[in-house]
């Protein structure tokens, strides 16, 4: 029987690990290599590492980091930040990563889905899509650039878009929820599912197991992300690698 | 000593790290002239089947591949795609398959999939043990492996079936027929069962 995705998602900001809170104030929280030593250990079930500094300073991926960390990982990695070419995914997947993700360079450039899935495999591709609230009625809209440039996008037709194009994989991830540990937001993620069939993995505010089984019992096969969860310990927030017990989660359904 | 075939395809740094951690002696080969010494050979894929065979066909190694494994009987897995192209020929391209095994490679049907998501197949499944082999020495049937596809390796020879796994239908997750091996999943994305699998391969 296929399984759900339990999924940690490092956040990479000068060079080093940092988790944010509604995308901003970024907290550092160790050393990327580290991090992913640990993970092994816990034999986490796949990663999700996003350079949060290359779309915004203009710059493309750091390939040596890509290695260095494709390399030491002995789960599935999906790499994304500042992909904006064919040749970029392919080269992230010839490192060691499985996945390419993309985000503001596919919705400024919707083909670019296309050409890459013909050079890497539609598998390997991730579109990750940051939706905030917005306005007097907190419409869904889709953002680009960490949570600061608005695209008038809804995520859902968004989504359906992505899907026709061809994606391995969709990441919704949720700004308002991001980082506060409150819970996913479970009706945006609902309202996308319904629409696509391609794998989903929903990001944005998961604080506890009890969040995560939540969104298993809701979806059945989904991927859950979650950063704050994976690096935190107690209210005061201490840095602490960690993971969840996988037997427990999908016994006590 | 495992030779870990580089013809572009794949993450080959995976392997030579687990094969590192193990104490197994492990090397790269990009020419004719390292296949046709090699003791034991894996061949990793990434992609698409027809991208694959192209620039494995364009690295001028098919025929040494050829010797090796069919005359000298030399163990080689292939991993992911690198499992599909031991084939005949794929749902997914025009060109021809390497043709060790007697299968083809077909599309999962989505109407056998009774809920979301589709594909491709993404993500931590079990697999059900289908004859005695070596490679499968102490692993852990219900800890599974990672998968990462759309299209599956369809065995015309019931024999040929080591591992089957469950998505939709029963599929073949792994095959093996004499000494050439295939897995559609990742051992080397796979924890604790795939660096086993991966030792067991260099045990044979």
């Amino acid at each position: 029987m296929l399984r759900s995705r339990i999924i940690p998602c490092l956040l990479v900001h000068n060079k080093g690990l940092v988790k944010t809170v509604n995308f901003k104030d970024p907290k550092y929280v160790g050393d990327p290599i580290n991090a992913v030593k640990i993970f092994n250990e816990k034999e986490v079930d796949e990663l999700i590492v996003l350079d949060i500094d290359a779309t915004v300073e203009k710059r493309e991926p750091n390939f040596q980091m890509i290695k260095n960390l494709a390399t030491e990982c002995r789960m599935p990695l999906c790499y994304g930040g500042g992909v904006t070419s064919p040749e970029q995914a392919k080269k992230i997947i010839k490192l060691g990563a499985e996945k390419v993700a993309l985000s503001s360079a596919a919705i400024e450039n919707p083909e670019l889905i296309k050409s890459i899935g013909e050079e890497v495999g539609v598998q390997s591709v991730v579109i990750i899509i940051d939706v905030k609230k917005k306005g007097l009625f907190g419409k869904y809209e889709v953002f680009t650039h960490n949570g600061k440039k608005s695209t008038g996008l809804n995520p859902i037709e968004f989504a359906e878009e992505m899907e026709a194009i061809g994606v391995g994989e969709i990441v919704i991830n949720s700004i308002d929820q991001e980082g506060t540990m409150k819970g996913y937001d479970l009706k945006l993620f609902e309202s996308i599912r319904k629409k696509i069939s391609v794998p989903l993995t929903i990001m944005g505010g998961a604080g506890s197991a009890d969040h995560i089984k939540e969104a298993l019992n809701k979806f059945g096969i989904i991927g859950a992300a979650a950063g704050s969860l994976f690096v935190f310990k107690g209210k005061y927030r201490a840095v602490l690698i960690q993971y969840l017990n996988k037997a427990q989660l999908f016994t006590q359904k | 000593m495992i030779t870990i075939v580089d013809y572009g395809s794949g993450n080959i740094e995976a392997f030579i790290n687990i094969y590192k951690r193990l104490n197994i002696p492990c090397e790269v080969a990009s020419s004719p002239e390292q296949i046709l010494t090699a003791k034991k050979l894996v061949l990793p894929g990434v992609g698409a089947f027809d991208e694959t065979m192209r620039i494995l066909k364009n690295s001028g190694m098919v025929e040494a591949l050829n010797k090796q494994v069919l005359e000298n009987k030399v163990p080689v897995i292939g991993i992911c795609v690198g499992m599909q192209i031991l084939s005949k020929k794929s749902d997914e391209g025009e060109l021809e398959g390497l043709g060790w095994i007697d299968a083809q490679v077909k599309k999962f049907e989505v109407s056998k999939l009774t809920q979301k998501p589709h594909l491709p197949h993404m993500g931590w499944n079990t697999f059900k043990q289908e004859k005695e082999n070596s490679i499968l020495n102490e692993l852990e049937p219900n800890k599974g492996f990672y998968f990462l596809h759309t299209y599956y390796f369809s065995c015309n020879n019931s024999a040929d079936i080591l591992t089957s796994t469950v998505y939709g239908d029963r599929y073949t997750s792994a095959v093996n027929h004499e000494n050439i091996y295939g897995v559609q999943f990742h051992p080397e994305k796979s924890h604790s069962n795939g660096v086993q699998l991966l030792k067991n391969f260099a045990n044979l």
